[in-house]
């Protein structure tokens, strides 16, 4: 028997037994390494006789061959059989909770004034503001709500100096006048914000927040302003059909004025929007009075309007459930988180205003 | 504004039910507030059961009861009826009834020693019969299932009771309600019926209503009413008083308060022999008083109107009247008065002196001038039908006539406004039915307002009734055009709604506070703003505006902490104030983080929240918002209510005047004083005013795309440096080395202790270097490596650690 016969059966005969990663390096580097017994066969190829020379050739690369892959083949295994049994030792309980993340939320007013927005946003309304501190003149005079106005009293004012000259705006409606004053129509803005009556129980909050909304342009007419508060009552509730009713009411600042009611239901103790027989008052709304557009120094023969003032929080707790509206300011803790919202929760209208 | 449907088709004929008459008020602008059966004293008597009764432990012939009343709890009563057992049905009184036998008012007493709430009746306690031994007895039977139920039916007439708009002074009074109704197709207004009066001689009282500036009454009618009786009112006059909700009094007070609701006109009856000589009508002069008819005594201003005699006030004109000469029921001969009073003199006086009647909140929304007459003839008739007595003629004192409104409607108004067609002969129908004069000229309409409609000044005012009285209904409704031409929000919105979300997102809640606060919490953080006090605060604690949104946010968070909450993170963004002008206000967000991070966390390591997460989350928004964090300077400089050493300003520029954050731990005087219990507590706040707007975008500020794939080295340099001197600082050296090659630079660690001097720290400061060029030899970086460490030691005191 040849050499490499033998180094073949030999080596062939110790690659059968369970063999640890070591020991077959070892075998390997003992046949192919530099002075390996493999490696030495080939050396000695210029030394067969020439006959010989091919068959040897080719019988010991088919050796090598063999022992080679059976190596790396062996090698694998090891490898795969050690990385299982390192995965047999490396199980987590992947039922343990996870590193904490915090996300913050967006208080339900905020929420629901950039719902507002992006839905006046689509029919062409800009968002207007003003401050909280106003003068008499804005919150009442120039409002065609003069001093001595029984009117007055239903806005219990709170007051800054004790000539009451200076005061925290009732209503969001000075806005309409500082807007109007400052520019030139038509106008078409909304203006939220928060507001203040010094009034405070259950259902009333010493702050709360309205948005104002005004419309100034040639022919714009009460078909308009129905039409406009038709179509943000729809969008905003998120249903096909509302139910609407506009009663004529009184507002210094507009005539005619109108209050608008939708109709509800209770199901299940849960107040559903849009049905039943029930109405439920939202807004209070009307054309711009002509005394008011003259001292904002607009033309009421050539240009009309209207205008409506709605309570947020209102339209906030109405929509998403919230039955004490004393709450939205208590800054409890738990109360925001339950209803608050996920900051990545813009409303946008082709996303939907809601999730 | 109250009555009853039977009284209201007094003056209305109608084919209309109770609901379509409801329907047809909220409809044209009458709000009905409710529609129910008036309460009654007998409503508060209930249907109960006794539960058990053992003796009083103190009397003998009393019991204490246990009733059931139909609530969750039962009630203890002390009842001295032989018959009040276990198991008997009878009815109780709770505390607040009214005995219908003797009038008395139950409240909750001791009965030797024992507490009783309520009473069990009699029935001749209750008028039922004359039965007065023992408690009334219930069958059983009948009336087990029950208990808690009224015993008495409720039998009255429905009532109405209106939300009348500040308006509509009008339609106070039932009749105004009905007319309005009858515009509006509900029916038709009665004619007013007068009957015939015979007078007696001339109204012998003189009248004068003095000439002088202020005055507040134009008009005063008057008659005497002579050997009268007054009496109790006959049962009829006496439940429209019930139905108004009021208590009747006497015929006579009866009667002026039924023509007030009836016609809207305010009446007072004098004792007419109380009157010192002649009745005169003039101004006040400051500290005259006079007792008036709610037992108050009033001490007056000047120029106010008073109806006055010889001796002085008898009472505030078309507000209250006065004791001196009110009518009892031994009074022979009235003086009826009837006037106009000035509805802002009406509301100044009232204001001042805090006085609410009927007549003053008429008389201040403007009642009819011309019904003068009309209140004294049926008020006065109606007094002699029910007390007998001689009416004077009347007299009639005016210091001026009330003049008729005209008013020019152009009929293209109403569509204009409206949006649809109203035919002139509707319109012509519904201005007449509402008791217009209308004359029809070309296409304009010419008006004559009626006396009674104060509220109706221009042409406006003439659409808003046809469109009322034609229904809101009739309004079609024009759809919006989707259409924007302007941008929904400015700069400075978007920058509000994009921090607000910002800091939403780095987990904070966000709260919304009162815009006002406790001045004591907001001396804490108002440095030198103004303090802005609210002259009518709804309580103390709640009496300025607040300088600070941590005036708030530090008591929610004491409120939080309370609850038992820890780790809190909350935010607000909103205005504070600095003056009590308009704009003396500016936009914070403003944010605290107390407790820790990683509380009870199981795998990692929990600690407290410090200045340097906070400095993150302000950084972080800052960054979002679209600042260059490479330009931010920061300076140890804050506001007092921080912790000095540990607090910090942003400037997002070296060389911006104004900073547009401040962030570290509140000072810890602070938390002691408010008595805030918490293991740490980190804020910042951002001042939006103080960003500047760009007119750039986002997209136009950024510098080109440009990257290098040469290779990058990073080098790790340890400087020894004195303690005070700012990492920022040493960090700007060496990135104005080479702008070019210095990619960034990381502070990876800061010592002080061992081996560093007392006054010394080391900083540690990992700096990648890269050219956009070349892949830099080792010649290279070491020349850069020297430079760094040349320039360092040469700008600052500061040595290379070797």
């Amino acid at each position: 028997m040849s050499d490499i016969i033998k180094i073949k059966e030999e080596y062939l005969n110790k690659l059968k037994d369970n063999l640890d990663h070591n020991t077959v390096s070892n075998l390997k580097s003992e046949l192919f390494g530099k002075n390996g017994k493999i490696s030495n066969e080939f050396k000695k190829m210029g030394s067969v006789p020439v006959e010989e020379r091919k068959k040897f050739a080719s019988d010991l690369n088919l050796i090598k061959n063999e022992l080679q892959s059976l190596i790396e083949k062996k090698i694998q295994d090891i490898e795969i059989n050690e990385i299982n049994l390192k995965l047999q030792n490396e199980q987590v309980d992947v039922t343990l909770p996870e590193r904490s993340f915090n996300l913050g939320k967006i208080h339900p007013v905020s929420q629901v004034i950039d719902e507002i927005s992006s839905i006046f946003s689509e029919i062409g309304f800009s968002v207007q503001e003003g401050p909280d501190v106003e003068n008499e003149y804005n919150n009442f005079t120039a409002l065609n709500t003069p001093d001595n106005h029984p009117a007055r009293d239903m806005h219990d004012t709170f007051y800054l100096d004790n000539k009451k000259k200076f005061l925290l705006r009732t209503h969001t409606s000075p806005v309409q006048v500082r807007t109007m004053l400052s520019g030139k129509p038509p106008f078409k803005i909304i203006a939220p914000g928060r507001t203040y009556r010094s009034d405070s129980d259950q259902t009333h909050a010493p702050m709360f927040h309205q948005v104002e909304g005004l419309h100034i342009d040639k022919n714009i007419n009460m078909g308009h302003l129905k039409g406009c508060l038709n179509y943000f009552i729809k969008e905003f509730f998120e249903v096909d059909k509302i139910k609407m009713r506009f009663r004529p009411s009184h507002f210094p600042f507009t005539e005619p004025s109108a209050e608008v009611d939708i109709g509800y239901e209770i199901k299940e103790g849960k107040i559903i929007i849009g049905e039943g027989d029930k109405w439920l008052e939202i807004l209070g709304c009307g054309m711009v009075h002509p005394n008011v557009l003259k001292n904002v120094k607009v033309d009421p023969s050539k240009f009309q309007g209207y205008a409506f003032g709605i309570g947020i929080d209102r339209l906030a707790m109405l929509k998403y459930g919230i039955n004490d509206l004393r709450a939205f300011f208590e800054t409890d803790y738990r109360w925001l988180n339950h209803f608050g919202f996920d900051p990545l929760d813009v409303p946008s209208s082709y996303r939907g205003l809601s999730r | 504004m109250k009555f009853t449907i039977d009284w209201l088709k007094q003056h209305l004929d109608t084919k209309y039910d109770d609901e379509k008459i409801i329907d047809k008020l909220t409809s044209i602008g009458l709000e009905v507030e409710s529609f129910e059966n008036q309460s009654s004293q007998q409503d508060e008597f209930i249907i109960a059961k006794i539960l058990n009764a053992e003796r009083h432990p103190n009397a003998d012939r009393l019991s204490v009861c246990d009733v059931d009343i139909g609530t969750k709890e039962v009630v203890k009563v002390v009842c001295g009826a032989p018959n009040a057992k276990k198991d008997l049905l009878t009815i109780y009184a709770p505390p607040g009834a009214i005995i219908p036998k003797n009038q008395m008012k139950l409240s909750v007493s001791k009965i030797r020693g024992v507490t009783s709430y309520g009473m069990l009746c009699s029935e001749s306690e209750l008028k039922l019969s004359d039965e007065s031994e023992g408690i009334t007895e219930l069958s059983s039977k009948k009336y087990e299932n029950q208990i808690g139920k009224k015993y008495f039916k409720n039998n009255s007439s429905k009532v109405i009771d209106l939300s009348i708009t500040p308006n509509r002074a009008d339609c106070l009074g039932v009749r105004g309600v009905a007319r309005d109704l009858a515009a509006a197709g509900a029916g038709k207004l009665k004619k007013h019926y007068q009957k015939k009066i015979k007078f007696k001689g001339p109204q012998k009282i003189k009248v004068k209503i003095t000439k002088e500036k202020n005055q507040g009454c134009s008009a005063f009618g008057s008659c005497l009413i002579k050997g009268i009786k007054n009496t109790e009112s006959p049962q009829w006059l006496k439940d429209k008083i019930l139905e108004l909700g009021q208590k009747p009094i006497s015929a006579i007070v009866d009667i002026t308060n039924y023509i007030m609701f009836d016609l809207n006109r305010p009446l007072h009856a004098y004792d007419a022999d109380k009157i010192n000589q002649g009745i005169i009508v003039r101004n006040s002069k400051k500290s005259e008083s006079f007792e008036a008819l709610d037992n108050k005594k009033y001490t007056l201003q000047d120029n106010m109107c008073v109806i006055s005699d010889k001796s002085g006030v008898l009472g505030l004109g078309g507000i209250i009247g006065g004791t001196r000469s009110g009518t009892e029921l031994d009074t022979k001969n009235i003086l009826l008065e009837s006037a106009y009073f000035n509805t802002k003199s009406i509301r100044k006086t009232s204001k001042l002196l805090n006085i609410d009647t009927d007549a003053k909140f008429r008389f201040e929304r403007g009642i009819d001038p011309d019904s003068i007459e009309e209140g004294l003839l049926k008020a006065a008739k109606l007094i002699q039908e029910i007390c007998g007595g001689e009416i004077s003629k009347l007299d009639v004192q005016k210091n001026e006539t009330s003049k008729k409104l005209l008013i020019r409607f152009p009929l293209a108004l109403f569509q204009s406004i409206t949006g649809f067609k109203v035919s002139v002969k509707e319109i012509i129908k519904i201005l007449t039915d509402l008791g217009f004069v209308v004359k029809k000229k070309s296409n304009d309409l010419n008006l004559i307002v009626p006396s009674w409609r104060p509220d109706i000044l221009q042409p406006i005012d003439i659409v808003e009734e046809i469109v009322r009285i034609k229904g809101y209904d009739q309004i079609k409704i024009e759809l919006p055009e989707k259409v924007r031409e302007k941008p929904t929000l400015s700069k400075q919105q978007k920058l509000f709604h994009f921090l607000q979300r910002s800091a939403a997102s780095k987990g904070y809640y966000e709260a919304i506070t009162w815009s006002f606060t406790d001045s004591k919490i907001n001396q804490l953080f108002k440095e030198d703003k103004n303090e802005v006090e609210i002259v009518n605060p709804i309580s103390s604690d709640l009496n300025v505006l607040r300088n600070s949104i941590f005036s708030n946010l530090v008591i929610y968070l004491k409120k939080n902490l309370d609850r038992g909450f820890k780790d809190i993170s909350l935010f607000e963004i909103g205005p504070i104030f600095s003056g009590h002008k308009p704009g003396d206000q500016k936009t914070v967000l403003a944010g605290l983080r107390s407790g820790k991070i990683s509380r009870l966390n199981w795998i990692e390591n929990e600690r407290l929240v410090d200045i340097f997460d906070i400095k993150r989350d302000v950084i972080q928004i800052l960054v979002e918002t679209g600042f260059d964090q490479n330009k931010f300077h920061i300076v140890d400089k804050s506001p007092s209510f921080y912790h000095p050493g540990k607090s910090g300003t942003i400037y997002l520029n070296k060389t911006d005047s104004n900073p547009v954050a401040f962030f570290g731990e509140i000072h810890p005087n602070i938390l002691k004083k408010i008595d805030i219990k918490t293991e740490a507590l980190v804020c910042f706040e951002i001042y939006l005013d103080n960003i500047k707007e760009t007119n750039k975008k986002l997209k136009d500020q950024k510098t080109q795309y440009q990257y290098s794939d040469y290779q990058k080295s990073e080098r790790d340099f340890a400087f020894v440096i004195d303690k005070k001197f700012k990492v920022q600082d040493l960090v700007n050296i060496i990135s104005e080395i080479d702008k070019n090659l210095i990619k960034s630079i990381k502070v990876f660690d800061v010592y002080e202790g061992e081996n560093i001097p007392d006054d010394k720290k080391s900083i540690a400061l990992n700096v990648t270097i890269q050219s956009s060029e070349k892949t830099l030899t080792d010649e290279d970086l070491e020349k850069i490596n020297q430079l760094i460490i040349s320039t360092v030691e040469s700008k600052s005191d500061a040595k290379i650690r070797s």
